[in-house]
């Protein structure tokens, strides 16, 4: 079996030879037509064509952008911001980086024809501290688009005004989350809110109605309104429309950045034909397919999947189509399209031992089961892998992340449990035998914790 | 205090970005600290003063976030990614290599000043890993002859500042 081609259309122009990031290129390359189009629209003809497209989410939850937009308060006269999600926080994700570095004037249109439509004056791009490169980036472009007319005051000569502006993070994950990043965007400690009544649509930003939209969805935007829905719809399978840029790492041939029609490839096809197989010598183990949160795939697992008629079929890991439903249908999810790949080298004690590592750092430390349990499991896992070691510990460590779900604030809770729960459901064995296993390996083996 | 003239007008700038001074916090802690290396006492009031808040409100900012830091750093700084993808690459060796180059260990300031190696969670480039951010410079692939490389590098500058 091999793969179809690829079909990029947000990553078009990522690492195309010529291309630069100035706005000349861009517009070379039909830069802001859409723009010029939509603003001779009705901003609630653009929100219908969204609606339409079934676009759902980039960020990770996969929620319909359209739908999104639709919550949002227009009656209760306080302005409506829009917040551009350019965290890019989650492990093993790696796509808003380029679109950022490479073709920041496609998120600069996408995030303006996204707040014409949405009615919005003040747009944020909330960026991760660690992108400085990033940020300048941004900030000189959005200056570019200033002064040609398509930010700013008067946009396009019509009498719509919209300005956007940069924001930093300074290094926490939790700033991922909406409504943390909007504290955080406030001058404050990166807290989520509790939901209900704090739903960014009706209280978010300075309490005001907020969008917010992750880099590569406000990139879509712009295709959407250009191409219309109806051809939009026909990239991918209903529900799960468009592209998708899927960031693989880990131990296969050639990581990096792969965009496919939704579904139209399947996690055999992309990481055998399309990322060239395992290294030499080694065999696929497991594979996370929607960042570091996502519940682990092991390699072998078989799924029954219920066909719409009613009839079941198996799948393997290698079966699965690379779409929200499907990976869904197969107990995780498609989450930030973060690909991460691990082989027989590994073992899966150690692996864990370096995601809850990752958690119990960014927990933000509001609600008692994610501080307490997010360091319980880290301290278990770590304990394990510094010699110490017992049989009950798979146990233990899958009994405390049975507490934190769907006990917490925010989904940083589900983040950080379903590592944990994931991998000792689907490896129990190997936290069995740890301590013997561990004894029989190299001493050169790679150190993961 | 004794700021750059270039940085007051920034932070004279930037908070007109926002409806509420508040806001301010982080771009104008950013700002300092690329400014003074690092968020003293005397910022922190400073800050705080000018957004109209109470130095607690800047202070538990400060310490919320990882990038800031309220000592003096090493003329370099080393931030090695840590998180999964990373360490399959074999990152914990790269972090390793630095330390052992520079004689010093994690989050200290070497004893000749020039570098302090952290670790750091997910930079989101895990498809070149194991990667390394110096300073606002990304780079890619650094395995431990890289890493080499890059070390000798870092020092020859050193000597020729000096
Ligand atoms: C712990 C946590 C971390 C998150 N990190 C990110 C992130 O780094 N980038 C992002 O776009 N969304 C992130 N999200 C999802 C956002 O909360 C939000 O759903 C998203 O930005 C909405 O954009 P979308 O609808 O365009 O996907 C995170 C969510 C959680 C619970
Ligand atoms: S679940 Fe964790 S990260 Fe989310 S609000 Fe609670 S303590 Fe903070
Ligand atoms: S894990 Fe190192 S960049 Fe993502």
């Amino acid at each position: 079996m091999t793969a179809p081609a690829e079909r990029r259309i947000i990553f078009k122009h990522i690492d195309e030879e010529g291309y630069s990031n100035d706005i000349a290129c861009y517009q070379k390359h039909g830069g802001y037509e859409v723009l010029k189009k939509s603003v001779a629209q009705k901003p609630e003809e653009l929100r219908d064509e969204v609606k339409k497209s079934g676009i759902r989410g980039r960020g990770g939850a996969g929620f319909p952008c359209g739908l999104k937009w639709s919550f949002v308060d227009r009656k209760s006269g306080k302005p409506i911001y829009l917040v551009v999600n350019a965290d890019e926080s989650e492990p093993g994700t790696f796509k808003d980086r380029y679109i950022i570095h490479q073709d920041p004037h496609q998120l600069i249109e996408g995030t303006i024809i996204s707040c014409f439509a949405n009615d919005v004056k003040q747009a944020y791009i909330y960026i991760r501290g660690e992108f400085p490169e990033g940020a300048r980036i941004l900030e000189e472009a959005i200056q570019e688009a200033r002064d040609a007319g398509f930010v700013g005051k008067n946009i396009c000569g019509t009498d719509y005004s919209c300005d956007i502006f940069v924001h930093r993070g300074a290094g926490a994950y939790i700033c991922g989350e909406e409504t943390g990043l909007i504290e955080s965007l406030e001058g404050k400690r990166a807290n989520p809110r509790i939901k209900p009544p704090y739903f960014p649509a009706v209280l978010g930003l300075y309490q005001c109605p907020t969008i917010v939209n992750n880099v590569e969805t406000l990139c879509h935007v712009k295709h959407i309104l250009d191409m219309g829905a109806d051809a939009f719809l026909k990239i991918g399978s209903p529900n799960n429309t468009g592209t998708r840029i899927f960031c693989v790492s880990g131990q296969v041939q050639k990581p990096g950045y792969y965009e496919y029609a939704c579904g139209e490839i399947t996690m055999g096809q992309l990481l055998n034909d399309v990322c060239g197989g395992p290294l030499p010598g080694r065999t696929f183990k497991a594979v996370i397919p929607g960042g570091s949160s996502a519940k682990i795939l092991r390699f072998g697992e078989k799924f029954t999947i219920k066909n719409k008629d009613g009839t079941t079929k198996e799948w393997a890991v290698e079966d699965i189509p690379l779409d929200f439903d499907s990976l869904a249908a197969a107990g995780t999810m498609g989450g930030s399209g973060g690909v991460i790949v691990m082989d027989d080298s590994v073992n899966m004690v150690e692996a864990l031992a370096n995601i809850n590592a990752f958690y119990a750092h960014e927990s933000c430390g509001q609600c008692t089961p994610c501080r307490e349990g997010s360091l319980w499991m880290k301290k278990i896992s770590t304990r394990m892998v510094h010699g110490e070691a017992r049989e009950e510990d798979g146990e233990l460590i899958k009994n405390v992340a049975d507490q934190i779900a769907g006990r917490t604030i925010c989904a940083f809770g589900e983040a950080c449990s379903w590592p944990t729960q994931s991998f000792v459901a689907k490896f129990g064995d190997e936290f069995k035998t740890y301590k013997d296993d561990k004894n029989s390996k190299p001493s050169d083996s790679l150190e993961l914790v | 205090m004794n700021f750059k003239p270039e940085t007051l007008t920034r932070i004279d700038e930037v908070i007109t970005h926002y409806p509420d001074l508040r806001s301010g916090t982080l771009p104008l802690l950013h700002l300092i600290q690329e400014d003074v290396g690092h968020i003293s006492d005397e910022s922190i009031e400073w800050i705080a003063e000018k957004l109209e808040l109470e130095p607690i409100n800047v202070l538990e900012v400060v310490t919320f976030y990882p990038m800031f830091r309220r000592k003096p750093i090493g003329r370099r700084h080393i931030k090695v990614c840590r998180t999964l993808p990373c360490a399959l690459a074999g990152g914990y060796r790269t972090c390793g290599k630095f330390e052992s180059e520079f004689n010093t260990r994690l989050g200290e300031v070497s004893l000749d000043g020039e570098v302090t190696v952290e670790f750091v969670e997910c930079l989101a480039s895990c498809g070149t890993a194991p990667v390394v951010l110096i300073d606002e410079v990304l780079h890619e692939n650094v395995d431990e002859a890289k890493a080499k490389t890059i070390s000798d590098q870092i020092k020859a500058e050193a000597t020729k500042g000096a």
